[in-house]
C-alpha cells in the first residue's frame, strides 16, 4: 500500500458507485457494478474488450444513463445527466479516440473545452502555464491536424487539466504512445494525483496498471470480479481476474526461411491530401516461411504503406513492389490476390467485411471457388465453403447466413483471418490482427498466423501492440513519419530500442545496410540486423 | 461608360439575393446541415413578402414576413433532419418541391398585382459622383446591408466563441457533444438563421428586384446559392464575391441581348447555370481546397448518446 495517499476514514470517497446496472436489449453491459475512488487515488478499471469498461465510464461521464444504481460524488448522491453536468461536478475525460477538431488550433480546441467564458488570449496563457507546470511541450497556435498522435493526447490532457478537475478519466491512453511517451505520461499522472486529483485509468495492459495504479477494479462480462492493489498482484493473478484463466502461451518453432516472396524497394508516395503521411523510400523483404513485423505509433504511414501493398492505392512504381520478382506496384487488389497476395485490413467492419451482408456473401468478396459460368453463384457450394471456414477456425456465429455485423469482434476477426488463410496465400499482409479482440481469440489468431508461416507463407504484420510483435515475428521494422527503419531480428530487439526507433531515431549506417541489399535480392540476403 | 456603370449597378442588385441566401446556407452548412430546400424556402418567402408588401406597403415589413416564412419552413426541415434524423438530401428536396407547389397555390391571387411605386433609393451626396454614383450609390439599402452582413458573418465565424462552437459542431458533432455542447439545438439555430436569410432573399426578389409575384419566380437562385457555398469554400467574403460574379453573368446576358448581339436568347439564359457547373468543376479539381474548408460532418446525421 506504499503508493496510497493517506486518507482519513471520515473523508468521503471522491466517487462511489453502487449496484450500477445498464442493459442494451438482452445484453447486460454493467451488472450491479460497485466502484470506490478515493481523492488522490489512481484507480484502474481493468477488463477485456466488451467487459463493460466503456459503458461504465460513459455512465460516470454522463454520456449514458444507468438503468439502476447509485452514484455518490464526494459523499453526496448525484444524477449525472450529461457530459456538461459531469464537467460541472469536476469530472474531466481524455478520450481513446480523441475528441479534437482537426482544422482548429490547439488553443481553439482547448477553449471549446472550457465552460467558463474566458478570452482566447487567456486560454493561450493558461495552456503555456499548465504545459510548463507538467512539462508537456505544446504550441497553442498550431492547427491540430499538424500534430502527432502523442501531441494530440497532450492537447486533451492540458484541456482536461485547465478545467481543474477532481476526477480525471483516461480511456486506454497508452494505445497511441511510444514506450518512452508512456513513461512521461505516468510522471504527469503521478504529479497530478499528488495534488489530490483522483484518476480513473481504463486499460487492459497489466504491466501498466501494476506500474501506475494504487487500486484496481476488475470487470468481466459486466460484473466486478475483484478489487485489489495491483502492486501486490502478479501479472498472472490479474490476468486470472480479468479473463478467468492465465493468458495462453504461444508455441513457436524456428522459422525455415525460404525464397524471397515480397520485395519492396525505395517505395515513395506523395501524400494524397494534407492529412496523409507521405512514404519515403520504404524498403523491406519478406521471405516465405517468416513473419516480419512493422511496429510504430499509429498515423506514421502505416495506412499509406498498407494501401500501397494491398493494391488499394496503385500509384506505386511498378517495380517498387514485387512478389516473386513480378512487379505489381500498379496492379489493383484483385489482380494481386490472383497472384497470391492477400490482405487483412485493420477495420473488420466496412473494409474486411461488409457489415450487412452474410458471412457467405462476404466470402464471395475475396474468393471465387463457388462461382460458376457467367458469374452464377453456386449457393450450395458457397454454404459448404463458408461452413468449412466457420468450423475450422472455431467461429461462433449463427451460421453462413448470419450478417457480419452480428458477430462479436473476435469472432468476425477469426472469420476474416480464416477466410484469407483458407485461400492458401503465398503472401499475407495483416494489419492489427488482434485489435479489439478478446485474449482467447487473439491467441488463436496468432497461433493460426504462426501455423501459416510454418506452412511456408510469407507474412507481414503491421501492429501497434509491441507485445504481439515480439511474440509472433521473426524480424522487426519500425515505421516513423513515413520512413521505415532497417530490420532487426526479433530476438535481438528490446522495447527500449524499438521505442527509440519509433521516434525516428535509427542510425543511418544501419539504414545503409538495407539500401545495399537490392543487389543480392534474388537470393536470400541476411537480415540487416545480422549484416556485418 | 454609362452602360458599364449600369451593368455594375445591375450586378450588385442581382448578386444581393444570391449573397443573402448563400450566407444563410453557409451558416447552415458550417453547422453540418445541408439544406437543399433553399429554392422552396425562397419561393414561400417571396410570396409571403409580396403579400405583406401589398397589404402594408412597407417593404421592411415584407422582409420581416419573408424571414419569418423562411424560418418557419426551415424549422420543419430542421425538426425532421435534426431530431428525426431523416435523410438531409431527400428531406431538402421534399421541402423544395413543397415550397414551389405551396407558393404557387397561395400566390394565385397575387399574380399580376402591382406594388405601389417607391422612389428609387440612393445615397445622398455620393450618388452625384460621376460613374461611381451611378454604379454604386443608387442602390436599395439591402445591397449595402448584405455587404455588412458578409463581414459580420466572417467576424462571427472566426472571431467569436459562438462561431467557433458552430464550426466545431459542423466539424465533429460527436466531439462537440462529448464536450457538452447541445449539438442539436446549435444545429437548429443555424438552420433557422439560414432559413430566415433565404427568406429575406426571397422577399427581396419579389418586392424589390422584380417586383412582381410569378409562380416559380426564384428561378433556380436557391440552387445557385447552394452551389455558391461550395464555390466559396464556406467562407463569407468569397461567397459575396461569387454572388456578384453570378449576378454579373446574369446581367451580362441581358445587356448583350439589349445590345442586339446575335445569339439565341435561350443560350444566353443558360449562361448563369453553365457558369455554375463550370465553376464547381474547377473548384472540385483541387480536392485539398474543398477538404480543408468543408465542414467534415456536412450532410451526416448525428445521434447523441450513440
Amino acid at each position: 500500500m506504499s503508493g496510497l495517499p493517506t486518507v482519513t476514514p471520515a473523508a468521503a470517497p471522491r466517487l462511489r458507485l453502487e449496484r450500477v446496472t445498464k442493459r442494451y436489449g438482452a445484453v447486460v453491459a454493467n451488472d450491479g457494478v460497485a466502484l470506490t475512488v478515493q481523492p488522490g487515488e489512481i484507480h484502474s478499471i481493468l477488463g477485456e474488450n466488451g467487459a463493460g469498461k466503456s459503458t461504465l465510464v460513459k455512465i460516470i461521464y454522463g454520456a449514458v444513463r444507468p438503468d439502476a444504481g447509485v452514484i455518490e460524488w464526494n459523499g453526496r448522491p448525484v444524477q449525472i445527466r450529461s457530459p456538461h453536468e459531469a464537467r460541472h461536478l469536476g469530472v474531466a475525460m481524455v478520450f481513446q479516440h480523441f475528441s479534437l477538431f482537426d482544422t482548429l488550433t490547439v488553443a481553439e480546441n482547448v477553449w471549446l473545452g472550457l465552460s467558463r467564458r474566458v478570452p482566447l488570449r487567456a486560454v493561450v496563457d493558461g495552456i503555456r502555464a499548465k504545459a510548463a507546470e507538467y512539462g508537456l511541450e505544446l504550441e497553442p497556435d498550431r492547427a491540430v491536424h499538424t500534430l502527432s498522435v502523442g501531441e494530440r493526447q497532450r492537447v486533451e490532457i492540458v484541456r482536461a487539466l485547465l478545467a481543474e478537475p477532481q476526477l480525471l478519466i483516461l480511456d486506454e491512453p497508452t494505445s497511441v504512445l511510444t514506450p518512452q511517451a508512456v513513461e512521461r505520461l505516468f510522471v504527469t499522472l503521478r504529479q497530478l494525483a499528488a495534488t489530490g486529483c483522483s484518476i480513473l485509468y481504463i486499460s487492459h495492459k497489466l504491466d501498466e496498471i501494476r506500474a501506475l495504479c494504487h487500486q484496481c477494479t476488475v470487470l468481466r462480462g459486466g460484473r466486478v470480479t475483484g478489487t485489489c492493489d495491483p502492486t501486490q498482484e502478479t501479472t498472472a493473478s490479474l490476468s486470472r481476474l480479468m479473463i478467468g484463466a492465465e493468458p495462453p502461451r504461444l508455441v513457436r518453432r524456428e522459422s525455415e526461411r525460404g525464397a524471397l516472396a515480397l520485395r519492396v524497394r525505395d517505395l515513395s508516395l506523395p501524400r494524397l491530401d494534407r492529412f496523409d503521411v507521405p512514404l519515403e523510400r520504404v524498403s523491406l523483404d519478406v521471405h516465405a516461411g517468416e513473419i516480419v513485423g512493422i511496429a510504430g505509433v499509429s498515423g506514421n504511414g502505416q495506412q499509406e504503406l498498407l494501401a500501397a501493398l494491398s493494391g488499394e492505392d496503385p500509384r506505386a512504381e511498378d517495380g517498387a513492389v514485387r512478389i516473386f520478382d513480378q512487379p505489381i506496384g500498379r496492379l489493383h487488389s484483385a489482380a494481386r490476390r490472383r497472384l497470391g497476395l492477400h490482405f487483412i485490413p485493420e477495420e473488420r467492419l466496412g473494409r474486411g467485411a461488409v457489415p450487412s451482408l452474410s458471412l457467405a456473401s462476404n466470402l464471395l468478396l475475396t474468393r471465387r471457388e463457388s462461382l460458376r459460368r457467367f458469374g452464377w453463384i453456386d449457393r450450395g457450394a458457397l454454404r459448404t465453403q463458408t461452413s468449412g471456414i466457420i468450423e475450422r477456425f472455431n467461429v461462433k456465429s449463427g451460421g453462413p447466413g448470419a450478417a457480419a455485423r452480428s458477430l462479436s469482434g473476435g469472432n468476425l476477426q477469426k472469420y476474416i483471418v480464416g477466410r484469407e488463410i483458407d485461400a492458401v496465400p503465398k503472401v499475407l499482409i495483416v494489419a492489427q490482427p488482434t485489435w479489439g479482440v478478446d485474449v482467447g481469440a487473439a491467441a488463436q489468431i496468432r497461433g493460426e498466423l504462426l501455423a501459416l508461416r510454418d506452412a511456408g507463407c510469407a507474412v507481414l504484420v503491421v501492429s501497434e501492440e509491441l507485445d504481439e510483435l515480439f511474440a509472433m515475428t521473426d524480424r522487426l521494422h519500425v515505421i516513423s513519419k513515413g520512413r521505415l527503419s532497417p530490420s532487426i531480428a526479433t530476438e535481438a530487439a528490446t522495447v527500449e530500442l524499438v521505442g527509440e526507433w519509433m521516434s525516428g531515431l535509427w542510425g543511418e549506417e544501419a539504414a545503409g545496410a538495407t539500401a545495399a541489399a537490392p543487389g543480392r535480392a534474388a537470393g536470400a540476403p541476411p537480415a540487416p540486423g545480422e549484416a556485418p | 461608360m454609362n452602360q458599364l456603370a449600369l451593368l455594375v449597378a445591375a450586378t450588385l442588385s442581382a448578386g444581393t439575393p444570391l449573397a443573402l441566401a448563400g450566407l444563410g446556407l453557409l451558416l447552415n452548412e458550417r453547422a453540418g446541415v445541408l439544406n437543399l430546400g433553399s429554392e422552396g424556402i425562397m419561393l414561400v418567402a417571396a410570396v409571403a413578402g409580396f403579400g405583406t408588401a401589398l397589404l402594408t406597403g412597407n417593404e421592411w415589413a415584407a422582409f420581416a414576413a419573408g424571414a419569418l416564412a423562411g424560418a418557419a419552413l426551415s424549422a420543419v426541415f430542421g425538426w425532421l433532419v435534426i431530431w428525426l434524423n431523416t435523410n438531409q438530401y431527400a428531406t431538402g428536396l421534399a421541402i423544395s418541391l413543397f415550397g414551389s407547389g405551396f407558393s404557387a397555390f397561395v400566390g394565385i391571387d397575387l399574380v399580376g398585382k402591382q406594388l405601389v411605386e417607391t422612389p428609387a433609393p440612393s445615397v445622398p451626396l455620393l450618388r452625384d459622383l460621376p460613374f461611381l454614383g451611378e454604379a454604386l450609390f443608387k442602390q436599395h439599402p439591402m445591397v449595402y446591408l448584405v455587404m455588412t452582413l458578409a463581414g459580420a458573418a466572417a467576424w462571427f465565424l472566426y472571431r467569436t466563441r459562438a462561431g467557433l462552437v458552430l464550426r466545431a459542431v459542423g466539424e465533429s458533432p460527436a466531439s462537440a457533444h462529448a464536450l457538452g455542447y447541445p449539438v442539436r439545438r446549435i444545429r437548429l439555430a443555424a438552420v433557422l438563421a439560414g432559413g430566415a436569410l433565404c427568406g429575406v432573399a426571397g422577399a427581396y426578389l419579389s418586392v424589390v428586384y422584380t417586383p412582381l409575384w410569378v409562380e416559380g419566380m426564384v428561378a433556380g437562385r436557391g440552387w445557385i446559392a447552394l452551389a455558391l457555398t461550395v464555390f466559396a469554400t464556406w467562407r463569407p467574403a468569397r461567397l459575396l464575391l461569387g454572388a456578384y460574379l453570378f449576378g454579373g453573368v446574369t446581367m451580362l446576358q441581358l445587356f448583350l441581348q439589349a445590345q442586339g448581339v446575335q445569339v439565341a436568347p435561350q443560350f444566353m439564359t443558360m449562361l448563369p447555370y453553365v457558369a455554375t457547373v463550370v465553376v464547381l468543376v474547377l473548384i472540385s479539381s483541387n480536392p485539398l481546397w474543398i477538404r480543408l474548408n468543408m465542414p467534415a460532418s456536412l450532410g451526416k446525421p448525428f445521434f447523441p448518446g450513440a
